[in-house]
């Protein structure tokens, strides 16, 4: 390694470029085995849309459904509970649903397209979560003048009964309805809109 | 003897075996007065070759898959024979480590240990502490029970909070649009594989940095500045046998209250192992009541303090942002101290106090991150997280007005002052 006759600057250029080609490679490298981690081709197939039948959905109550692996709520709201609704406009974030949470045919006062039928995505939109569904309008340790929502155990967010998010709680926008259709009076298709063609 | 002796000597000249054993053992010098405070960095290497091994046993019948990892669980704990043993060791291993890994930290902070020149030491400390919270986090959804499921699904929305390009992050690490077989998986591959090799090299790091500027100790005194004729400090002991022979009564002791929850409360009382992870994930139903297991909740507490939206900004991120800042923050500890002094003996009443108010937030944080959110609660994390923050923002004011006491040039033996 004597420094006699050694031109350092082409050894250094030398030594440089082939760093920079050698990381550039160990870069791409990493490309497949990231990738590897984005949802697979089935995973990405399975999410067909579900039906659910609600003929015998009492009024009040609420019946659960999984589609792509998440839980969707059907919840028929009595007169007194669609009565409420507009009384809580104040203490809402976002009462008049300008977020994108819900399809165009649903962004009305009631969020659904039978002003008694809710359809709801039950992932609190703050980190997850499926919020509980507490329904009676009786005063509550959260919620001294609650009117029947839905309450997540884990951070305290609140939902009104059209899944409207209340202001002072960690969720920040309303609870997403998803795109769906009734089949018939009695049948719901959840996974494919009004606005969209057959399955 | 003769016949070992040359087989060392020809050991020696293939492999430095005595020259390592004297660099970290037998000629390692530390300080002399090392009090209780000093266990618990031998004791969190116990722990975790205790949770390696462990979890090497666990592999051979735990099946990492959605709709067998909760009955293989299942089947260790009552099939399998000293299967129960072997995984409540596991799992009361894992909230050990918190345990001793929290005081190891405490000791730190006590008397200084992340002060000049100990700063890496400090950082290697930090990051294995990181590994650690990541290794206990994949690990917590292996027995795919409710709070596995809910737990995994609150902390990888974390990541949904960033904005722009959240929603693509957590789909990129569950791997699907919800929490799943396919998360299960990796989840398993990183706790089985990845981070535990991450924390071997970082735990190596950690004591070759410590063993490159030696020991601090309670009167935060440089040992080295003291040196006899032949160079070694005065203040200073071989770690071999004084202090192997010390830890073994650490380990001795440590393995009695090891041994008490492992065999009358291997649940913690639900603070271990938690009740709603008795019942299998569905992904349809949130318990009642979340929460993570505890050595998490201060940071969960601060997280769930922020329902307050600041301009723009939403409190969803903002939580976030507290969150991640409170483990961050950590990190700077080095930078932030300006005293003069190492050891908490001779530092004045606002440090002492600071620390005081520190630890009493933590622990008012870790009880609430365990509660239901109530108005009340929410007020009390809020003032906990304000006092935590303080705690380290102020540092770099009241440690330099702080007024300190003369530091002795050598080591106090019986508490010093």
């Amino acid at each position: 390694m004597s420094g006699d006759g050694v031109d350092t600057s082409k050894r250094r250029f030398l030594i440089a470029a082939t760093t920079v080609v050698g990381g550039v490679g160990a870069v791409y490298t990493a490309v497949p085995f990231l990738a590897s981690w984005l949802p697979s081709e089935r995973a990405k197939a399975a999410g067909a849309p579900v039906e659910a039948d609600i003929s015998k959905l009492e009024a009040g109550q609420m019946i659960r459904v999984q589609w792509r692996g998440k839980p969707v709520w059907m919840v028929r709201r009595t007169e007194e509970m669609l009565a409420a609704l507009p009384t809580l406009d104040d203490r809402l974030r976002d009462p008049e649903s300008l977020e994108p949470q819900q399809p165009s045919y649903c962004q009305n006062e009631v969020r659904s397209i039978k002003p008694e039928i809710l359809v709801l995505v039950g992932i609190c939109t703050h980190l997850g979560c499926s919020p509980g569904f507490v329904p009676e309008a009786l005063p509550q340790p959260y919620d001294a003048d609650w009117k029947g929502g839905f309450f997540c155990p884990c951070h305290g967010s609140k939902f009104d009964l059209a899944g409207r998010v209340f202001k002072g709680v960690p969720a920040p926008i309303n609870l997403e309805v998803p795109p769906h259709k009734y089949v018939s009076d009695t049948l719901v298709l959840v996974g494919v809109g009004e606005d969209e063609g057959a399955a | 003897m003769g016949m070992l002796v040359s087989l060392r000597d020809w050991i020696d000249a293939r492999f430095p075996l005595t020259s390592m054993w004297e660099e970290h053992l037998s000629k390692y010098y530390a300080p002399k007065n090392f009090n209780f405070w000093y266990f618990f960095g031998s004791l969190a290497l116990l722990v975790l070759v205790i949770q390696i091994i462990t979890g090497i046993f666990l592999t051979m019948n735990y099946k990492p898959d959605a709709s067998q990892a909760f009955a293989s669980v299942e089947y260790i704990m009552r099939d399998v024979e000293w299967g129960w043993l072997i995984r409540y060791m596991h799992s009361t291993g894992a909230s050990a480590f918190f345990i001793v890994v929290y005081l190891h930290m405490f000791r730190g902070m006590l008397y200084g240990s992340y002060k000049g020149p100990r700063e890496l030491i400090w950082l290697f400390g930090m990051m294995i502490y990181l590994a650690l919270m990541a290794e206990a986090f994949f690990g917590y959804l292996l027995p795919w029970g409710q709070m596995s499921f809910w737990g995994a699904q609150v902390i990888v929305s974390l990541f949904g909070a960033i904005p722009g390009i959240g929603d693509s992050l957590s789909l990129w690490i569950r791997g699907d649009y919800v929490i799943s077989d396919v998360t299960l998986n990796r989840f398993f591959a990183l706790h089985v594989i990845a981070v535990p090799l991450v924390l071997l090299v970082l735990v190596v790091m950690h004591i070759l940095a410590l063993h490159e500027v030696g020991s601090n100790n309670p009167d935060g005194v440089e040992i080295k500045k003291n040196k006899d004729e032949n160079g070694i400090p005065k203040d200073g002991i071989p770690f071999h046998p004084y202090y192997t022979v010390k830890d073994i009564v650490g380990v001795v002791v440590f393995l009695m209250f090891f041994s008490f929850v492992l065999f009358f409360v291997p649940e913690g009382g639900g603070y271990f192992l938690e009740a709603p992870n008795f019942e299998p994930a569905d992904p349809l139903k949130t318990p009642a009541h979340i929460a993570p297991v505890w050595y998490f909740t201060p940071y969960y507490a601060m997280l769930r303090a922020i329902t307050f939206d600041i301009g723009p900004l939403s409190s969803k991120f903002l939580g976030v942002i507290v969150m991640g800042a409170a483990v961050v923050i950590l990190f700077f500890l080095p930078w932030l101290d300006r005293s003069l002094v190492k050891s908490i003996r001779y530092r004045g009443p606002v440090f002492k106090t600071m620390l005081a108010l520190f630890v009493l937030a933590f622990a008012v944080l870790g009880y609430l991150g365990t509660q239901a959110p109530t108005d009340t609660k929410t007020m009390l994390a809020q003032v906990g997280t304000a006092v935590y923050f303080a705690f380290f923002l102020l540092m770099p004011i009241y440690t330099k007005i702080d007024p300190t006491k003369p530091v002795p040039d050598r080591v106090t033996m019986g508490g010093g002052h």
